[in-house]
């Protein structure tokens, strides 16, 4: 348990000291949802009807970024060998460092979630089911890239790569977080239905990540 | 020098041996048929050309390369797996830039196991003490080397495994740290160096790595490498 909390603390750490790589993934959030409705224009009703769906685009690019260095910056400056020589079982090293990822980048999106969806003209009711879905499926579009990041580790410029392996295996989380999002406004849908799928999405994700992402870890030093 | 035993391995007499271990990368055989057996209380120096593949057997033996043949193993370890017993400080030294000495250290101690010194303590003994509170990214090679180094002390483990340990260090420090190799020595503990300079440990074994055969060798003759580079 000592090893596991310091995985996560030092990566807190990390995000937190340089200079601006915690940062970058809202600040990358907040000019997507400032920008679009420059792009759409002032039709209010538009705009509210697909916030739901810009802010969850926005949370699945924001995601992306940075992740190449997930387990790469752990590779090019030996740290790895480090956690593998450990006695902690990799594949609950590949957790703690997935959760210190989310707590850096997927929940201060979800926390700040409701803000921005004022930019996009959400009413309170759309704000809190944008931020409560974003809370439970953050953890999947993490977990899931966290693989694609320990595949890609050895690669010098792998962000390329990550991305296209990884942006189909986030489709479901984003269909599902955006459909729950639209049933909170009203419709056929019960809210319930699509936001459970998408928490048992994000458990399913974080298991299956973990194991698979220490699998590529592993395979070939 | 230092006679008191600690207790991470007193009374366990470790052997260390590898019987005929081949490795092959990028589809080029880098050695086969290297063998040694080792005790507590010794060290062995590997060394080698450029490139002979002496990295590649410290990477075999901390097993995160499989050998294209042969097999390592490790007696008298009790339950602990040989990469359990193994502390390795190599080229990429495993220290953070944006945190400090003290913070990489203890990191390292909680990942490796503890039973070891404090960083500080560990840094000490390292002459490097000062630094303890300085980000690693201000420090020199030489200095960055040393708190790696320190990594050694922080958390006990019998066998050092060591890549180039002298290298950016200048000479005070490289006596330092023959000294402290000694210390392991006579503690019952165990090193295995990569190095191309002598380190000055008296009844070394050394182990040289020649590179095979050229007729042996033809990329052509196995396809079986998966790996990326």
């Amino acid at each position: 348990m000592g090893a596991f909390l310091a995985i996560v603390r030092r990566d807190l750490a990390i995000a937190g000291r340089i200079g601006g790589a915690g940062g970058l993934p809202l600040v990358f959030f907040l000019m997507l949802v400032t920008l679009i409705p420059f792009a759409i224009g002032p039709d209010l009703n538009l705009l509210s009807r697909i916030g739901p769906a810009i802010l969850w685009l926005a949370a699945v690019l924001a995601t992306l970024i940075g992740l190449d260095r997930l387990f790469q910056a752990d590779e090019e400056d030996g740290s790895l060998d480090i956690i593998l020589a450990g006695e902690l079982p990799l594949e609950l090293g590949v957790v703690a460092k997935g959760i210190a990822h989310w707590l850096a980048t997927g929940l201060p999106l979800a926390l700040f979630a409701p803000l921005f969806g004022l930019l996009l003209a959400l009413t309170p009711e759309a704000m809190l089911a944008v931020a409560a879905t974003l809370l439970v499926g953050t953890p999947a579009l993490t977990f899931i890239g966290m693989v694609g990041a320990a595949l890609t580790a050895r690669l010098r410029r792998g962000g390329l790569i990550l991305s296209i392996l990884v942006m189909p295996l986030m489709v479901p989380s984003l269909i599902f977080g955006v459909s729950a999002a639209q049933a909170a406004l009203g419709g056929t849908v019960p809210f319930l239905s699509p936001f459970l799928i998408l928490c048992a999405i994000s458990l399913f994700a974080i298991v299956v990540g973990a194991v698979a992402a220490a699998a590529a870890l592993r395979a070939e030093g | 020098m230092s006679r008191d035993f600690s207790p991470a391995y007193a009374g366990t007499s470790l052997e260390l041996t590898a019987t005929g271990l081949a490795c092959r990368r990028s589809g080029r055989l880098l050695f086969s048929g290297l063998g040694f057996s080792l005790r507590g209380g010794r060290a062995l120096v590997v060394t080698g050309a450029n490139g002979a593949g002496k990295s590649s057997l410290l990477t075999i033996l901390r097993g995160r390369l499989k050998p294209a043949a042969g097999t390592v193993t490790l007696k008298g370890a009790g339950e602990r797996t040989l990469s359990e017993t193994i502390n390795f400080v190599g080229h990429r030294e495993g220290l953070k830039g944006m945190l400090t000495a003290r913070e990489n250290l203890a990191f390292a101690e909680k990942m490796l196991g503890g039973e070891g010194q404090s960083p500080v303590a560990a840094l000490e003994k390292l002459d490097v003490a000062h630094l303890v509170d300085l980000p690693v990214a201000y420090l020199s090679a030489g200095q960055r080397r040393r708190v790696a180094l320190a990594r050694l002390f922080v958390a006990f483990r019998p066998i050092w495994l060591l890549d180039e340990p002298t290298s950016a260090l200048d000479a005070a420090s490289a006596a330092l740290l023959t000294r402290l190799m000694r210390e392991h020595l006579a503690r019952g503990g165990m090193i295995v160096a990569a190095t191309h300079q002598p380190l000055g440990l008296d009844g070394e074994d050394v182990l040289a790595i020649e590179p095979p055969a050229q007729t042996g060798s033809h990329p052509d003759s196995d396809e079986d490498d998966g790996e990326a580079w």
